[in-house]
């Protein structure tokens, strides 16, 4: 190597996108098996008590979980649109995209707030008394319920505290238009919970 | 410069992604209009099905899945054939162990 070969290549800032989106997807795949186990928790208990999850699922607010799914989805859309802004190098609109995206991230944990407030107002909460007075299957039916609609809410959080993190960082000017592999990241995180949702959606809230 | 530099050129129009959010809400609707018909056990089977026709859009256009190289596309099959290796493994074992 010449002299000014190496110098050239000390200079060269590692950057590896390709691989940093890779990795973000082995991620997500560690996160399809966490939940994908719940599912299965979840497919098999029904399978074994078929009348008690569609009598329990009459409990809850199909209302709020469709506005909760209409929130999230388009959640997703100006969470993918701000990469495209970003791309065209439109930093402004990006940034409001992203604002937007957390606006609905907020509606959906208001939503969810609201809906846990009144199944606990009613005596349903993990080891209450009115809940374990009920048949196995709807007592079931209730802990998967909060395990993983709370684990999935979870993950809206983290997902807006990532978007915050990128907010900030745009504005350091640490992401812009040629360089925005961490935008995507987030985004496809933002994805996942969205994923989740479509079918966490019909399984407890579209029993009938 | 990276030889994966220039995959990152690829650029969704706006409208395409509102295009797409349509699809989704549409398909929303069906599962909601559809699960208040009794249909037995067919309920569950059309409300997993249009979930996966959701999640395939939201993978293909949201995640830009269409556009990546074929190495995560690989990936990605391998994650979800190993989530119905689990799935179906314990199914057999309950129709089994009953």
């Amino acid at each position: 190597m010449s002299s000014t070969d190496h110098a050239a290549a000390v200079h060269q800032v590692h950057r590896d996108d390709y691989g940093s989106r890779l990795g973000m997807w082995l991620f997500l795949f560690t996160e399809l098996i966490l939940f994908g186990g719940l599912f299965i928790v979840y497919a098999v208990y029904r399978f074994m008590h078929q009348q008690e999850f569609h009598l329990a699922a009459q409990e809850l607010n199909t209302t709020i979980g469709l506005i909760n799914t209409i929130a999230l989805l388009t959640s997703s859309m100006t969470a993918a649109m701000s990469i495209t802004a970003m791309q065209k190098g439109n930093l402004r609109f990006s940034k409001w995209l992203i604002w937007v995206t957390i606006g609905f991230a907020f509606v959906f944990m208001v939503n969810k707030y609201f809906e846990w407030s009144a199944k606990i107002h009613h005596g349903i909460f993990p080891g209450s008394k009115d809940l374990l007075a009920k048949p196995d299957g709807e007592i079931l039916y209730f802990g998967l319920y909060y395990v993983m609609t709370g684990l999935h809410t979870f993950h809206v959080i983290v997902g807006v505290i990532f978007f915050l993190f990128i907010l900030r960082q745009i504005k350091q000017g640490k992401i812009t238009s040629d360089r925005y592999v961490r935008l995507e990241n987030s985004a496809l995180y933002w994805h996942l919970v969205d994923l989740i949702w479509i079918f966490l959606f019909p399984l407890f809230y579209l029993i009938h | 410069m990276s030889e994966h530099q220039h995959q990152e050129s690829h650029v969704i129009e706006y409208g395409n992604y509102i295009f797409i959010w349509l699809g989704l809400l549409a398909f929303t609707g069906i599962t909601v209009t559809v699960s208040g018909i009794n249909l037995g056990n067919w309920t569950i089977v059309i409300a997993l099905f249009i979930a996966c026709i959701k999640s395939w859009y939201v993978l293909n256009y949201f995640m830009h899945m269409k556009y990546e190289e074929m190495v995560f596309k690989i990936f990605i099959l391998t994650a979800l054939f190993t989530f119905f290796i689990f799935l179906g493994f314990t199914f057999w074992d309950y129709s089994f162990a009953r």
